[in-house]
C-alpha cells in the first residue's frame, strides 16, 4: 500500500515534463520500440503504472503503450492474448480464470487492467497468476533480437515482482497446455467483496490426471503444492480425513509472510481452508 | 506534449505533461472539475469516466495515451436544467450528501443503464462497487437505481 500525500509532494508534476511516449499500434512497432529503447516501460491497462505515478512519484523517462495492440487481446484454448482484460477474461471460456478475473478489482479496474499486465508486474497477489501454476501454462515473451521464447511459469516467475522477462522483450501471451483439466475453481480471502488486493487466494483444477492445488499472496511468487496434490490423488475418492490431511498439509507448505495486509499465521490457515473448500467444489 | 481527444462529443486539444494523468488534464487543463480527485490510486471511483466506451477511473489513464480517445465526463451526461435520468433520480432519492463521490456514481449508473437497462439489484451493487461513498450514504444512492429500473 501506499504512503499518503504529504504537503511536500504538492506540485511534484510540474518539475519532470519530458516523457518518450510511443503508442504502438502493432506487435512490431511495440518490438520495435522496446528494442530501441530497452529502459522504456510498457504501459497496458495502467492499473499498476499509474499507482506509481501517482503515489510514489514515479516518473518514467520512456513509455510504450500497448493498448492499441489489437493482436495481443484474445482468448484462444490454448492461447491468451497478453493485452486480455479482466472484463474479456470474465465471459472467457476458462472457468477458474474467470472466477478469478470477477474478483479482480472493480469495473472500472476490470476494464482496462490486463492478464499480461498482471503477469509483468508478478505480485504475489496477482489474482491470476494461481490459474497460471495450475495449469502448468507457459508464458510467452517476444523480442526484436530473439524472437519468441516460452517459458514455463515456474520458471518465469522468479520472485516478488521479479521476473525472467528481458529489457528488450515483451510479453505477448500465455500459453496453455491441452491438457488442462475443464474442472476449476478459484477463491480468495480479502477484507471485502470489491476492490481489495488479496490477502490468500487458491486455485484448484480437477481432470484425468488427478488434482493440482496453487496459491497466491502465501510466497514470494505463485506457487503449487505438490504433497498435497500427490496424497489427494493416491485416491480414487478422497475421503473426509484425506481432505483433512490436504487442509493441514497446504497449511504447513505455504510460505507466508506477516504484513500490513495479514499476518503469516492467519494466511496459513486460510490457505488450508481455501484449498480444502474447493477440492470438494471440485468433487461436487 | 500536445494531445488530441474528444470530451463530451468536442474536439479538445491539451497540454499533458510526462507521465500526467488524464483525470489531471480533465481538470486543470481542459476545465472539467466534475470529475473528482481523490484516491488517485484507482480505489474509490471519484473520477469515472466513459473512455472509448468502457468505464475507467481516469486517474490511471495516462493523459499521453488518451490520444484520439472519446471521453464522457458527468458534464457530457447532463447540465442544470436537463439533468440525466440518473441524476434526477439521485436528487428525488436524497441520495447525495457531501456529493463528492456524486460524479463517479453518475457516470459509473449511466454506463450501467446504458449496458443493462433492467438491472437486477445484484447487478447494480456490482456496477457501483467501484465507486466509494465516505459518508455512506449507499441506502439512499440504491434506492435511487431501484426507483430508475422500477420507472423503465
Amino acid at each position: 500500500m501506499q504512503q499518503p500525500h504529504s504537503h511536500d509532494d504538492i506540485g511534484v508534476m510540474t518539475t519532470v515534463s519530458h516523457m518518450d511516449f510511443i503508442a504502438a499500434r502493432d506487435l512490431d512497432e511495440a518490438l520495435e520500440a522496446r528494442a530501441a529503447s530497452p529502459e522504456s516501460e510498457l504501459l497496458a491497462g495502467g492499473t499498476d503504472l499509474m499507482v506509481e505515478v501517482n503515489l510514489a512519484h514515479h516518473r518514467p523517462a520512456s513509455v510504450i503503450s500497448l493498448r492499441r495492440v489489437d493482436e495481443l487481446r484474445s482468448i484462444q484454448p490454448n492461447r491468451i492474448g497478453a493485452g486480455t482484460t479482466w472484463a474479456e477474461l470474465e465471459r472467457g471460456s476458462h472457468t477458474g480464470l474467470a472466477q478469478a478475473a470477477r474478483t479482480v478489482g472493480s469495473p472500472q479496474i476490470r476494464a482496462t487492467g490486463t492478464l499480461g499486465g498482471n503477469i509483468g508486474t508478478a505480485s504475489p497477489a496477482g489474482d491470476g497468476l494461481p490459474w497460471i501454476a495450475a495449469a502448468n501454462a507457459s508464458i510467452a515473451v517476444q523480442s526484436r533480437a530473439r524472437g519468441e521464447r516460452v517459458i514455463p511459469w515456474d520458471e518465469f516467475f522468479l520472485g516478488v515482482k521479479q521476473t525472467a522477462l528481458e529489457p528488450d522483450e515483451i510479453i505477448t501471451a500465455v500459453v496453455v497446455p491441452d491438457d488442462t483439466p475443464t474442472t476449476q475453481a478459484f477463491a480468495k480471502v480479502g477484507t471485502r467483496n470489491a476492490m481489495v488486493v488479496s490477502t490468500v487466494s487458491c486455485l484448484v483444477m480437477r481432470g484425468g490426471d488427478g488434482f493440482r492445488i496453487a496459491l497466491g499472496s502465501v510466497a514470494p511468487t505463485p506457487i503449487r503444492i505438490p504433497r498435497a496434490e500427490q496424497v489427494l490423488n493416491a485416491e480414487r475418492s478422497p475421503s473426509q480425513a484425506t481432505l483433512e490431511e490436504v487442509q493441514q498439509i497446504v497449511s504447513e507448505d505455504v510460505t507466508p509472510i506477516t504484513d500490513h495486509r495479514s499476518t503469516e499465521g492467519y494466511r496459513r490457515h486460510a490457505a488450508g481452508v481455501l484449498a480444502k473448500r474447493l477440492v470438494e467444489r471440485c468433487l461436487a | 506534449m500536445k494531445i488530441r481527444l474528444t470530451v463530451n462529443g468536442v474536439e479538445r486539444e491539451a497540454d499533458a505533461t510526462g507521465s500526467e494523468s488524464l483525470l489531471s488534464v480533465l481538470r486543470r487543463d481542459l476545465d472539467l472539475p466534475g470529475t473528482k480527485d481523490a484516491c488517485e490510486q484507482g480505489e474509490c471511483g471519484s473520477c469515472t469516466v466513459e473512455l472509448d466506451g468502457a468505464l475507467v477511473c481516469s486517474c490511471l489513464v495516462m493523459a499521453a495515451d488518451a490520444q484520439d480517445s472519446a471521453v464522457t465526463t458527468v458534464e457530457g451526461l447532463g447540465r442544470e436544467g436537463d439533468l440525466h435520468p440518473v441524476q434526477e433520480a439521485m436528487l428525488d432519492n436524497g441520495a447525495v450528501q457531501c456529493g463528492f463521490c456524486t460524479p463517479g456514481f453518475v457516470v459509473a449508473g449511466a454506463h450501467l443503464l446504458d449496458e443493462n437497462p433492467q438491472p437486477t439489484e445484484l447487478e447494480i451493487r456490482e456496477a457501483l462497487s467501484g465507486n466509494i461513498c465516505r459518508c455512506t450514504g449507499y441506502g439512499a444512492i440504491l434506492r435511487a437505481f431501484d426507483d430508475l429500473v422500477e420507472e423503465s
